[in-house]
């Protein structure tokens, strides 16, 4: 298991490597730089100067491969430099939204599995029931609406719904506070865009979890059960359950990690301060350093929730052996 | 009835078996061949669309700014004037385009990958399951909006970068049923025949993973309209005047959400209707052909 | 001249809504403002940026050396001290030297005494940035010869050459009053650091989410701020700006709002308690020809182009749903030296009648020889007002035959192909200034070699000397006069340039919100010593 452990963190290396040489390429041959947004943006006077100034002070104007190496061997020694765009540390400006963003995955993951696993079950048991049509319908429905759309319509809805009620309109908290220093407003603020999240990715966990559960229910032990006259309430629960879950647990992790970089467009609708709204940001401002280290940041989460899966599943199934 | 077909002409009980077919199929999968229904509507609206569409869907008309749903204008008229239905129906071609595009070359793109990894082997599969490795390391999202980013938002740019996540999505799935394919002894055989490569892999592998890709063809066309939506939404996805699902969500949408609801509600129900209908008619595609759910 | 046109649109500031006579109350003390930004700021460094999205947040924590007066934004003439004493020194020396009387009870926010040495310190960072030091709007000061203090309380400014420029010049909102002591020991110390000496200190900052400020004790001018402190929210989103007033989490918003957002805040909250203030703004929007590409070296097909555009009808409805309203001309239509409508009408791409003007226009494309004229239009990607715009000019162009195919890009890449690459055909532009200054600001019309602000890339060495006839006039008057006849030569039979619409500013704002007026740019009056609360 050790032996396993340490090869696949050494397998990690190859793939950030990669994904720093991609990011690091791509993004120079964005036409324009930080210079030019952070001066021209306005519509003022720009004076050329000013930005050949700005140019050297961010270091712009030396050769790529220097610039390349520069960074990519700071980051392996955990020094993630400044942003070009604000000139605050790196690791400042992350830490605050990294927060924001892991209650936000952990939050819509809760309600993933809330929703998922009990609608999976249900649909599996009454499979090809009007029952199941509905269960897959609605959970089908979250995930082919686009998620700022759910969120227009969200926030639309609780101001209305919020006027209706009380004749005052009622916005939920647009600015963030950390959950233990005021848990209600902060659940306040982010209850919604974990709904909307939550449901929208539960759609595929319920499906998983639904033809995991009708894989299972064929099965002979299960088959055994239901001819030993055991009642299908206890097959269900008992037997078929546990064995379900396998594949389902895997779904809801890859999810967990597109969710601490993936809520791109959720973060915007709700003015959500974390990982995804920096992420476009630093694109749109062409602030390099930034976009790298959160590439590379959003990289490592990945693999790593993958070789927590991994582990889970070996210890779950002792079945499975690595080798 | 026996007699009669006998003396038939041989085509006949071909077509039957055709329609048989069908007619089977949507008997056991009834709810996908509702969607798929939805989706034959969808396909004829946008391949007719200047028929049925009532006006020029770039007419700016600033007389009839944002009017409510009526008889003149049935889904109303967005900020420049434009009619919204006829923006809806020629949206669906932009969709349909953008959708039909990505998933085609991205699952076609990740079958010959897939395929040709699986049957080398070696060097050659480490190196580009390792290069798949990195692009699947990140939300699609992410590395859509880095090419688009990079590259400007162009509609052949933003096909680009909806396909690109997609393909070591069909390349990683390929690659396994191929893998199983490849030690059945009939692939040895033909190998040591001294068949070529090329004939290898396209008569005897590629037939025998097609279950797969088209599973992961039928996915992608519902996750490519999504994808552009949220380009749009984000700014860079396809541009205006060009009449787009996402697009129309896009400032106005949002800007007129209380005073104009119509604006935000309908391309949303769009691309709502058009995604789900391409998941639920998916899935029954796969439960038809993946053998595994075929005893079901 | 424009009088009647001034009054006009000093109208059209006024407030409008029931708290009209809000003025003639007594101001309260307490509460928190709270107001939504719609930009993430880059660096704390005034200097170094030009963005509001520094101003609004952070101009609350500095002082500057004069400013636009308060009680009448509106006004592009007229400026008072802020850490000088009285009122703003007239120039001696034939126009030439400035001399500045310091306040002598003023103070940083952590306790440090401020005085000339700071004000010059400050003045010298902006104008002659030392090496490595990014100044980005040094290229306004080439007038000035130098800033000393002479002594603890007095600030002299020399200037090269007598200009009526100067004075709105150095009322620049960015120029932030600095410690002399932490310019000295690290230039770039205000990037990251916010210690100023305006009427409130730092709170809290929440990287890429919000800035808090607390009211400064020691603030130098008596009795003032009014309010306990504020909060500026970080909100890109301009629909969430909007529901963040409406649903009670912010105040107000300064930069401005479209139309229609003013109309659904009224909707939900009813009309008295919500106060709307306009003003044209001191932005423009304009499209540039390139002159190097070859349809738009013949200026027939130039003038041809700005025929097309039906300013006045555009004017109507655009202002329905964009942030744009005023019919203008290159000076900014506010200012005494613009044109009455009446003498823009005379004016290609200005008649009302917009039938005659584009069959001139489609004469004009024909004798061109450009009759089936199509190009490429870069734009922004932003939707107000760039993008609405640039859908409405493509509709205009289709009228007389000229296909247009509009290229929305992200700012960076707007930016450099009209600036750097000059490798455009036309391009949606805009200029965007504080102060209205009608010299400096269209100094982007001056040749080529003179101005690198010139995106259209030509060379036009008569309109260069009447412009420099403007620049260094000794009067007003004379200013004034050279400035339009430059703006004549640049708009009428060169077609050099077009300008669209003038940008509007429209602030729908709590009602509760009292003492801030608009002016005609988001960067002025930000201050926000003199707002209260009427709660």
């Amino acid at each position: 298991m050790h032996k396993y452990l340490i090869k696949r963190i050494f397998m990690m290396l190859p793939t950030l490597l990669g994904a720093g040489i991609f990011i690091f390429f791509l993004l120079r041959m964005i036409p324009g730089d930080v210079c030019l947004v952070r001066l021209g943006g306005q519509g003022g006077f720009v004076d050329p100067a000013a930005i050949l100034a700005c140019q050297q002070q961010l270091g712009l104007d030396q050769p790529l491969l220097v610039q390349f190496v520069t960074w990519f061997v700071s980051f392996f020694t955990l020094d993630f430099g400044v942003s070009m765009w604000t000139a605050q540390p790196i690791i400042q400006e992350v830490g605050l939204r990294f927060e924001l963003s892991l209650q936000i995955a952990i939050m819509a993951t809760l309600i993933s599995i809330a929703i998922a696993i009990p609608l999976g079950i249900i649909s599996a048991v009454k499979q090809n029931t009007w029952v199941d049509y509905l269960v897959r319908t609605f959970s089908i429905a979250g995930i082919a609406m686009p998620s700022f759309w759910l969120g227009i319509l969200l926030i639309l809805g609780i101001l209305l719904t919020t006027q209706w009620w009380s004749g005052i309109p009622w916005l939920p908290p647009i600015t963030y506070v950390p959950i233990w220093e005021d848990p209600a407003r902060n659940l306040l603020q982010l209850i919604w865009p974990a709904l909307a999240t939550g449901y929208r990715y539960s759609a595929v966990a319920t499906r998983m979890t639904r033809s995991a559960m009708l894989e299972v229910l064929r099965e002979d032990y299960v088959r055994t059960a239901r001819a030993k006259g055991v009642m299908e309430k206890l097959i269900v629960n008992r037997h078929a359950l546990k064995n379900a879950m396998l594949p389902v647990i895997t779904v809801i992790g890859i999810e967990f990690a597109f969710l601490m970089g993936g809520l791109v467009v959720t973060e915007q609708v709700f003015n959500l301060n974390g990982l995804g709204k920096l992420f476009v940001d630093s694109v749109t401002n062409y602030d390099y350093a930034m976009t790298q280290s959160l590439v590379l940041l959003v990289a490592v989460i990945f693999v790593i929730t993958n070789i927590v899966i991994d582990v889970a599943y070996a210890w779950l199934d002792p079945r499975i052996r690595y080798s | 009835m026996t007699t009669v077909t006998n003396i038939e002409p041989a085509r006949l009980p071909d077509k039957k078996t055709i329609s048989t077919i069908v007619w089977r199929w949507c008997k056991r999968q009834p709810f996908g061949a509702v969607c798929g229904l939805i989706l034959v509507g969808i396909i004829l609206v946008a391949m007719f669309a200047d028929v049925v569409s009532p006006y020029d869907p770039e007419l700016n008309d600033f007389a009839n700014m944002l009017t409510a749903p009526g008889s003149e204008f049935l889904l109303g008229t967005d900020q420049f004037g434009r009619d919204v239905l006829s923006r809806v129906i020629y949206g669906a071609q932009t969709a349909l385009f953008i959708g039909f595009t990505a998933a085609f070359f991205g699952s076609f793109i990740g079958l010959v990958l897939g395929v040709t990894s699986a049957y080398l082997g070696g060097w050659f599969d480490l190196i580009l399951q390792r290069v798949m490795d990195v692009f699947m390391a990140f939300p699609s999202i992410i590395i859509a909006l880095a090419i688009v980013a990079t590259f400007g938002s162009s509609t052949e740019i933003v096909i680009l970068a909806i396909t690109i996540p997609m393909i070591p999505n069909c390349a990683r799935v390929v690659r396994s049923s191929a893998l199983q394919i490849r030690e059945i002894p009939y692939v040895d055989a033909a190998r040591s025949l001294g068949f070529g490569h090329v004939r290898i892999v396209m008569r005897h592998m590629v037939p025998n993973v097609m279950a797969p890709y088209l599973i992961m063809f039928t996915s992608f066309l519902g996750q490519a309209i999504l994808a552009e939506a949220s380009l749009s939404y984000l700014g860079l996805g396809v541009q205006e005047p060009t009449p787009a699902w996402g697009l129309m969500l896009q400032g106005g949408a949002e800007e007129y959400a209380e005073s104009a609801i119509w604006i935000a509600i309908f391309p949303g129900l769009a691309i709502t209707l058009a995604v789900f209908a391409f998941n639920i008619f998916g899935d029954a595609v796969r439960d038809t052909l993946d053998p595994r759910l075929r005893s079901q | 001249m424009g009088v009647m046109r001034r009054l006009l649109i000093a109208g059209a500031a006024a407030t409008v809504g029931l708290a009209g006579a809000a003025q003639a109350e007594t101001p309260k003390y307490g509460g928190t403002l709270n107001f939504v930004v719609g930009g993430n700021a880059p660096s704390f460094d005034g200097h170094q940026e030009s963005t509001f999205a520094v101003i609004h947040p952070m101009a609350p924590f500095y002082s500057l050396l004069i400013k636009v007066n308060p009680e009448n934004p509106s006004d592009p003439t007229a400026f008072v001290c802020d850490v000088c004493v009285g009122d703003v020194p007239k120039a001696t020396d034939g126009g030439t030297t400035y001399t500045f009387p310091i306040v002598k009870n003023a103070k940083f926010h952590d306790g440090e005494a401020l005085d000339a040495h700071d004000v010059a310190a400050s003045l010298n960072h902006v104008m002659f940035p030392p090496e490595g030091v990014l100044s980005v709007r040094r290229a306004m000061y080439e007038m000035v010869e130098s800033v000393k203090a002479t002594d603890d309380y007095t600030v002299v400014i020399k200037l090269k050459y007598a200009t009526a420029a100067f004075v709105p010049a150095l009322a620049n909102p960015y120029n932030w009053i600095y410690s002399a002591s932490k310019l000295e020991a690290d230039p770039n110390w205000y990037k990251t650091n916010i210690v100023g000496s305006g009427a409130f200190k730092l709170g809290e900052v929440q990287a890429g989410a919000s800035f808090t400020g607390t009211k400064f004790d020691d603030y130098h001018v008596e009795g003032l701020p009014y309010l306990d402190g504020f909060k500026a929210i970080i909100a890109p989103k301009q629909s969430l700006r909007v529901q963040a007033i409406r649903g009670g989490r912010a105040d107000i918003e300064f930069r401005s709002f479209p139309p229609k957002s003013r109309d659904d805040l009224i909707g939900a909250l009813g009309a008295e308690q919500v106060n709307v203030q306009e003003s044209t703004w001191n932005c423009n929007l304009s499209v540039s020809l390139n002159h190097n590409f070859p349809a738009f070296k013949d200026p027939r097909v130039r003038k041809a182009l700005t025929l097309a555009i039906d300013r006045w009808g555009g004017s109507k409805y655009l202002s329905q749903i964009a942030i744009m309203k005023t019919v203008g001309g290159l000076i900014y239509p506010g200012h005494p030296w613009a044109r009455s409508d009446e003498e823009l009408e005379k004016i290609p791409g200005y008649w009302r009648d917009v039938e005659k003007s584009r069959e001139e226009a489609r004469r004009l494309l024909k004798e061109a020889g450009y009759e089936n004229l199509s190009f490429d239009l870069v734009n922004r990607n932003v939707d107000q007002p760039y993008k609405i715009a640039g859908t409405w000019l493509i509709g205009e162009w289709k009228k007389i035959g000229v296909k247009a195919s509009q290229r929305a890009v992200p700012t960076g890449e707007w930016f450099r192909s009209y600036r750097e690459t000059k490798n455009y055909e036309a391009a949606v532009t805009a200029t965007c200034q504080s102060i209205v200054n009608p010299i400096l600001d269209l100094a982007n019309n001056l040749s080529i070699d003179r101005s690198p602000q010139n995106y259209r890339d030509y060379i036009n060495r008569d309109l260069d000397a009447v412009y420099d006839k403007a620049a260094k006039a000794t009067t007003d008057e004379e200013a004034g006069q050279y400035m339009r006849d430059f703006e004549k030569g640049i708009l009428d039979d060169n077609a050099h340039y077009m300008i669209v619409l003038w940008w509007h500013r429209l602030i729908p704002h709590r009602s509760y919100v009292k003492g801030w007026k608009v002016s005609p740019s988001h960067y002025l009056g930000q201050t926000l010593v003199d707002v209260w609360l009427d709660k």
